[in-house]
């Protein structure tokens, strides 16, 4: 099953590294670098699941959730939230701007393929 | 690219972005100390050190993470406005911008920092701020990859070490709104084991009554498993205060009836109701996903795409398009000497091809060519170290940091400069309590600037130091037994004095500059890079050392001229002007010694030939002519030469290797009949042949 995952990363050592994780697993990955390339991007493609960091220069993580759960396409697109922090008041703060779950930095990449299978429902198969 | 590790590439890939990290860490730090204060300018510091911890968290490189995460607590305390540091907080943070760029330099050679020099600034830089005793410890867990529950044991059903649970899943509204699907977490759920799922659908309402998204529905499911109650839990991990959850230990069961073509019905059956139930008309969406074949998702993903290149592949490319060059050059003068004649295909061929060639060449050096920017920030790490360690005050400005240099030279050019920065804190400018008696702010003022002139780039560094103290050089420079005392010296020829090897004018070995290198070494070092080193000093108000570098080190437009059946090539850069002399232009001074009278202006002649030991110098300068070279200082010089042949670029072939530095020869050349030629320096030749102009016959001895 391959899904179409946006990855929104600021640092292009996570977003190579996400391109990488993601294509091994045979998903198709399209990479944004903040918050507005990943609005931008979101624009042109309907992704099964969203990845996204929270630092990230022009528009945060919170700020991308935010606008992502206010398009009318995208209220129940999964969004997983890669964070350095895993501290409970970050989760509950991401959980509120609309994110599905998070996944910690650095990620391990079976973790992060088992979560996004997870997530969108197609570890099943 | 795909034979190479993936892994090792973006290795390779992260530490150049910590570079770049690195340098906007240093620009939002100038920024802050002059007095930023936005949230986007810590902002961007923040996320600079924030990024290099996420990446080295990748690589397992614990010295970094670790440093970067303090570094990051401290900084995230401005951020938070907690903390607004003042001019010692600053540089703390300065302090500690370098040694994360250490670290991250030793982390790419695969080693550690000595822990004691790291501890000791992030104490000082914690102390700003009340930190947490616990800090690292919590940090380390935090950046450890976490094992999953979600085991895809699709193995299902073995009969040994399987215990039952039944968990209660009662998802709330606020379930849905955060992207979560029960049903995808039940199949979750269910590949842990084998699991019968029960719905219940006793509070749903009405069809009147039913807000289409509330959570009415909840699941009984009964799994027989061998993960853990935690796995379980973990399962809802994304959902947890979403959800009441409840996971019941049951006694070991050792078999369920029902295997997958209940758990299918099952899933099937859910499908439905929690679409309805929960999320409108959306669900579905969800839900097909699993289903669907990919969408297109090309999109036009952010361009600015880079290649990293070895420096070495560049060099060789370099090395080829050099070749090229010699090359096209023999086949232009093969066909000139077969007598074909213009405007014959040949001919228009071989100019386009000659065309191209400049072109290739051309683009070849940009690629080498990078923003001196990473250099001038390395030099401003080296003004705060010199600066605190003797307990001056500095402000550092620099200028032209987007100038482009060849990269070679930037390389090379580290060390000199570093010297000239440690010299011009150190010796030139002068002490807070001097400074304040000369009327003078107590802080200093060096400026590096970098700029392109006249075909090289120039790179300043200049103080608003006591200038040279020029009585005292020249003793200096007399106690040492490097010139005869009561010598009547120019200022610029006491200048110079310190460019004499042994020479230092610290009266004690300071920390900074006596380190055994002298101006002597600068000047050699910037002439290997085909530059030259001036200086500019006025009491009280500050000196100015000059570098003056080619801009590159492969090719060269030049001048071919005749001197004396020798061929030769003079940078066309210097030449302003080509003159064939006349009767009368030239006047005599004294013997040996010449000017030409030449726009209202007595220019001095230096006789090529003579200077250079190819024949005797002229008396009779009829037929020749002069080519007027521009000094660094504006002054003019003309060069008496025998013929000028053309105009053409030649490919600089370095003799330093072979010959040592030869005064006035900057390279070699060859020629397209494949002749080597010296390509001149003029300047230097100039100014060593005016220290020779007095006794010109002995010149003569000189050179050959």
């Amino acid at each position: 099953m391959s899904l179409n995952v946006l990855a929104v990363d600021d640092s292009r050592t996570i977003r190579d590294m996400l391109s990488l994780a993601l294509k091994q697993a045979g998903f198709t990955p399209t990479v944004a670098e903040d918050g507005v390339d990943g609005l931008e991007v979101l624009e042109g493609m309907q992704p099964d699941v969203i990845i996204t960091d929270i630092n990230m220069p022009r528009l945060d993580g919170f700020g991308f959730i935010q606008a992502v759960r206010g398009q009318t396409g995208h209220t129940a697109t999964p969004i997983l939230v890669l964070t350095t922090e895993s501290a409970p008041e970050l989760k509950a703060r991401a959980r509120a701007a609309g994110a599905t779950g998070w996944i910690v930095k650095p990620f391990d990449p079976e973790k992060l393929v088992r979560a996004l299978n997870m997530v969108t429902g197609s570890g099943a198969n | 690219m795909s034979d190479n590790d993936p892994m090792a590439e973006i290795r390779a890939s992260f530490f150049v972005e910590c570079e770049e990290l690195l340098e906007g860490l240093q620009d939002g730090l100038s920024a802050m100390d002059s007095g930023a204060d936005d949230s986007e300018t810590i902002n961007i510091c923040f996320r600079a050190v924030h990024s290099i911890k996420g990446g080295a968290g990748a690589f397992g490189l614990d010295q970094l993470v670790r440093f970067a995460h303090r570094y990051e607590t401290v900084m995230d305390e401005i951020r938070g406005g907690n903390l607004s540091p003042d001019r010692e907080a600053m540089l703390l943070f300065f302090r500690a911008a370098d040694i994360l760029s250490d670290i991250v330099m030793a982390s790419r050679n695969g080693n550690d920092l000595p822990a004691d020099d790291v501890e000791e600034t992030l104490k000082a830089l914690e102390a700003l701020v009340d930190v947490e005793e616990d800090i690292e410890e919590d940090s380390v867990p935090d950046f450890q990859p976490m094992g999953l529950a979600l085991d895809m044991d699709l193995g299902g059903a073995e009969d040994d070490g399987q215990s039952s649970f039944t968990v209660e899943f009662k998802p709330e509204r606020e379930l849905f709104a955060s992207g979560n699907e029960p049903l995808h977490l039940l199949r979750s759920l269910s590949e842990l084991g084998e699991a019968s799922i029960t719905c219940d659908i006793d509070e749903v309402p009405l069809l009147d009554n039913l807000d289409p998204t509330n959570a009415y529905l909840w699941w009984t499911i009964d799994l027989a498993t061998d993960a853990s109650e935690d796995d379980i839990t973990e399962t809802f991990d994304f959902v947890e205060g979403l959800c009441t959850l409840t996971v019941k230990s049951l006694m070991p069961v050792p078999e369920l009836p029902s295997p997958d073509s209940f758990l299918a019905d099952l899933i099937d059956h859910v499908e439905p109701e929690t679409t309805n139930d929960a999320q409108s008309s959306e669900a579905p969406e969800t839900v097909k996903t699993t289903d669907e074949p990919t969408k297109p998702a090309k999109v036009n993903v952010a361009p600015k795409a880079t290649v990293r290149v070895d420096l070495e592949r560049i060099d060789r490319l370099v090395n080829l398009v050099g070749e090229l060059v010699i090359n096209q050059a023999m086949l232009s003068q093969s066909v000139a000497e077969a007598g074909i004649a213009n405007n014959t295909q040949v001919t228009t061929g071989l100019e386009e091809f000659m065309q191209l060639t400049r072109d290739i060449q051309d683009s070849v050096m940009m690629i080498r060519a990078q923003p001196v920017k990473s250099l001038l920030q390395r030099m401003s790490r080296i003004v705060r170290e010199a600066s605190a360690a003797i307990g001056k005050h500095v402000d550092f400005v620099t200028e032209g940091e987007n100038t482009e240099v060849d990269k070679t030279v930037i390389e090379r050019l580290a060390d000199p400069l570093t010297h000239m920065i440690r010299n011009a804190v150190d010796h030139g400018l002068e002490s807070g309590e001097d400074r304040i008696a000369a009327g003078k702010p107590r802080e200093g003022r060096v400026t590096l600037s970098a700029a392109h002139k006249s075909g090289r780039v120039v790179i300043e560094v200049s103080d608003d130091g006591g200038g040279i103290n020029r009585p005292k050089v020249q003793q200096i420079a007399v106690d040492k037994g490097l010139i005869p005392a009561g010598q009547e010296l120019s200022d610029a020829e006491i200048d110079g004095l310190l460019f004499l090897p042994g020479f230092s004018t610290a009266k004690e070995v300071s920390d900074l500059s006596g380190r055994g290198v002298g101006m002597d070494v600068v000047r050699s070092a910037i002439q290997a890079l085909g530059g030259r080193i001036s200086i500019v000093s006025e009491p009280s108000l500050g000196t100015t050392f000059s570098i003056s570098l080619p801009l590159t080190l492969a090719v060269l437009d030049g001048m071919v001229v005749k001197v004396a059946a020798e061929t030769l090539v003079v940078p066309l850069g210097v030449i302003v002007e080509t003159v064939s002399l006349q009767e009368g232009d030239v006047r005599t001074v004294s013997p040996g010694n010449h000017v030409i009278h030449i726009r209202d202006t007595f220019v001095p002649i230096v006789d090529l030939g003579s200077e250079l030991g190819y024949r005797e110098a002229y008396e009779d300068f009829d037929g020749c002519v002069v080519l007027l070279i521009a000094g660094e200082d504006g002054s003019r010089t003309a060069v008496v030469v025998d013929a000028i042949e053309e105009q053409r670029q030649v490919v600089i072939k370095g003799l330093q290797e072979g010959y040592g530095r030869i005064p006035g020869i900057a390279a070699a050349t060859i020629l397209g009949d494949g002749k080597i030629a010296l390509i001149l320096d003029p300047v230097d030749l100039i100014s060593n042949a005016s220290g020779r102009k007095a006794n010109s016959n002995s010149s003569f001895k000189l050179a050959g």
